[in-house]
């Protein structure tokens, strides 16, 4: 069964559309990514799914009610976003800032209750950075910093985690840090996943479905041994590329590329 | 967890005194040579010598109207960093003063007679007028509004707001009660104008503290707010709603004080973190004591004649603002 889903969702600034008669279904339970060029609309996308932004036409449906039904506070029980790197955390420490994912979960004055405390705690286990619990956010490193917001995702207690581009400004090893911990969040606890990369390796290493964009359109939806071929990533980025595997998880790989030429 | 709780607590009682202390200082010290002794009989006898009828009818209620002010003024300027994310907000230098100064001359010129209900609720309009153009314009230019793009808005709807308050001073010769207010002061206050604006000052303080968390996962950043199930909009409306009327009582009681919105915050983030539940209750204490000191130094200066306390705020604050734009003061610092 399929929780979530757009039908013919259109999107776009003014008159300018963005995202065109868009119909895509996110598996439960899986890693979802959406790639795709710079400007094909997957940032845009994702702000749409996630009420974000609105759409103009057609709809987004969780769990057979369009999302533009339910009051934001109920959809903020039901899936978290991580946007693409908020800049600051305002000076709040670490613990605080995953305090507040449990807004969607309080009431009135919104004092702590103890279960309230116990998922905090365990969004800063989980994500490893329970030790800088009183330590100010922006005075974390890129990774440690990321990860303190996923956990305050994660405090949200939601089954879908949408995250825009959460490895960006991050060096490898943060990445693969931060792209492992999704990993183990969806295997062991069965989190749905959806996020936008822009490393294709990535997305084929980490993701169960990938969704390739072009022009706010999809060129093609399925698995990475599905959409890592030459043909679509042709189309979707406009480059020759050589595939390969990859030596340690035997995923397919984009080895080199060149431009197209003369396209 | 409980030591930063405990270290917040002592940090409250702490402003509380020293606010208390200011207040005392406040009304002890003056052009009428009064004492510490004086106060109290005024305060706890019903005695009606003419000292204690000084304090309690002139010197009260100044002193009273300056915590009012400050902390309305500090409140709201809070309010308008952490909404728009903007280290120099300011109502004094984003147009609300300006519209309230603005809305007042009009009202003076075409409402002859007019009681002090009809001041504030041209105080409010004025506000509200302002702010929505310095951010109407401000937002002009697609790609938001850069913190420097308002306060070049506020700057000129403000000069432009001033220069109809000043045009229809002169047209219908109200310069005096005009200037009353552009001069910005809190000299004549009275207990009946503090009747009116004291449970309105602190209705808005207390309705901006309920909704404190919506303010702080809004300063994340709107997207995060959306995300974690804020009503962005309405939040927004009933925050700027509030801006307008605290800000709005301080005109009408004090006049155009610029800075102290932009100036408390920051020192209270500096004493309390970036949480606003517990800035906005700081701001109160900080932004109380901050106005009475001024107000303090504005009669004690050059005793007994007064130093306008707008001069004595901009003196204290116009460092500071260039302080922050020069130094670009993380709003988490």
């Amino acid at each position: 069964m399929v929780r979530l889903y757009t039908e013919d969702i259109s999107i776009g600034y003014g008159d300018q559309p963005i995202v065109k008669n868009l119909s895509i279904k996110i598996p439960d339970q899986k890693i979802t990514t959406i790639i795709g060029a710079n400007g094909c609309g997957k940032s845009t996308l994702l702000k749409a799914i996630t009420r974000i932004i609105s759409h103009q036409s057609g709809s987004v449906v969780l769990d057979g009610q369009p999302i533009s039904k339910e009051s934001t506070k109920a959809l903020a029980k039901k899936m978290a976003i991580l946007p693409q790197t908020p800049e600051s955390a305002a000076g709040l420490t670490a613990g605080e800032l995953v305090s507040y994912g449990r807004f969607p979960h309080q009431k009135g004055l919104g004092r702590l209750t103890k279960r309230d405390i116990e998922v905090i705690d365990w969004a800063l286990e989980v994500t490893d950075t329970i030790d800088y619990k009183h330590r100010p956010v922006d005075a974390l490193s890129g990774g440690q910093r990321q990860r303190v917001w996923i956990a305050m995702a994660l405090a949200q207690e939601t089954d879908i985690i949408f995250l825009d581009e959460p490895t960006t400004y991050l060096d490898m090893a943060h990445q693969l840090e931060v792209l492992e911990l999704l990993q183990k969040l969806n295997k062991e606890q069965g989190r749905t996943i959806v996020m936008v990369l822009h490393d294709l390796n990535q997305a084929a290493r980490f993701a169960d479905y990938l969704i390739a964009l072009k022009d706010g359109e999809i060129v093609k939806a399925g698995s990475g041994e599905e959409i890592i071929q030459p043909d679509i990533l042709r189309t979707v980025f406009n480059i020759d590329a050589t595939i390969g595997r990859d030596p340690l998880t035997n995923k397919p790989m984009c080895l080199s590329y060149n431009l197209v030429k003369g396209a | 967890m409980m030591n930063k709780e405990r270290a917040l607590t002592i940090k409250f009682i702490g402003a509380f005194l020293i606010m208390t202390a200011m207040f005392l200082v406040a009304i002890t010290f003056g052009a009428a040579d009064t004492s510490l002794r004086d106060v109290f009989r005024a305060i706890f006898t019903g005695d009606r010598s003419s000292t204690s009828l000084v304090l309690i009818e002139i010197r009260f209620p100044r002193e009273v109207a300056a915590i009012v002010v400050g902390a309305g003024l500090a409140v709201s300027g809070a309010i308008m960093q952490g909404m728009t994310r903007n280290p120099l907000a300011d109502p004094g230098l984003l147009g609300l003063t300006a519209g309230a100064n603005a809305a007042l001359a009009v009202a003076f010129a075409f409402i002859p007679g007019i009681n002090y209900m009809g001041i504030i609720a041209a105080s409010f309009v004025g506000a509200a007028v302002g702010a929505g153009l310095v951010f109407g314009i401000a937002s002009l230019r697609r790609g938001g509004f850069s913190p420097i793009r308002v306060v070049l808005a506020g700057a000129a709807v403000s000069a432009f707001l001033f220069a109809i308050a000043e045009g229809i001073a002169l047209t219908f010769r109200l310069s005096q009660n005009v200037a009353q207010w552009t001069a910005g002061g809190l000299i004549g206050t009275t207990w009946s104008q503090l009747n009116l604006l004291i449970p309105i000052t602190a209705g808005g303080i207390l309705a901006a503290i309920l909704f404190s968390k919506q303010l702080t996962i809004l300063s994340l950043s709107e997207e995060v707010a959306v995300g974690l199930g804020s009503r962005i909009g309405q939040v927004k409306a009933v925050f700027f709603v509030l801006t307008v009327i605290l800000a709005g009582s301080a005109v009408a009681l004090a006049g155009n004080l610029a800075f102290a919105g932009l100036l408390v915050p920051h020192i209270v983030r500096s004493i309390v973190g970036t949480d606003y539940r517990y800035i906005l209750p700081m701001c109160v204490l900080v932004g109380g004591t901050f106005m009475l000191f001024a107000d303090t130094a504005g009669r004690l200066l050059n005793a007994p004649f007064e130093t306008p306390v707008a001069a004595i705020v901009s003196v204290l604050g116009l460092p500071f603002f260039l302080y922050v734009v020069r130094k670009g003061v993380n709003m988490s610092a």
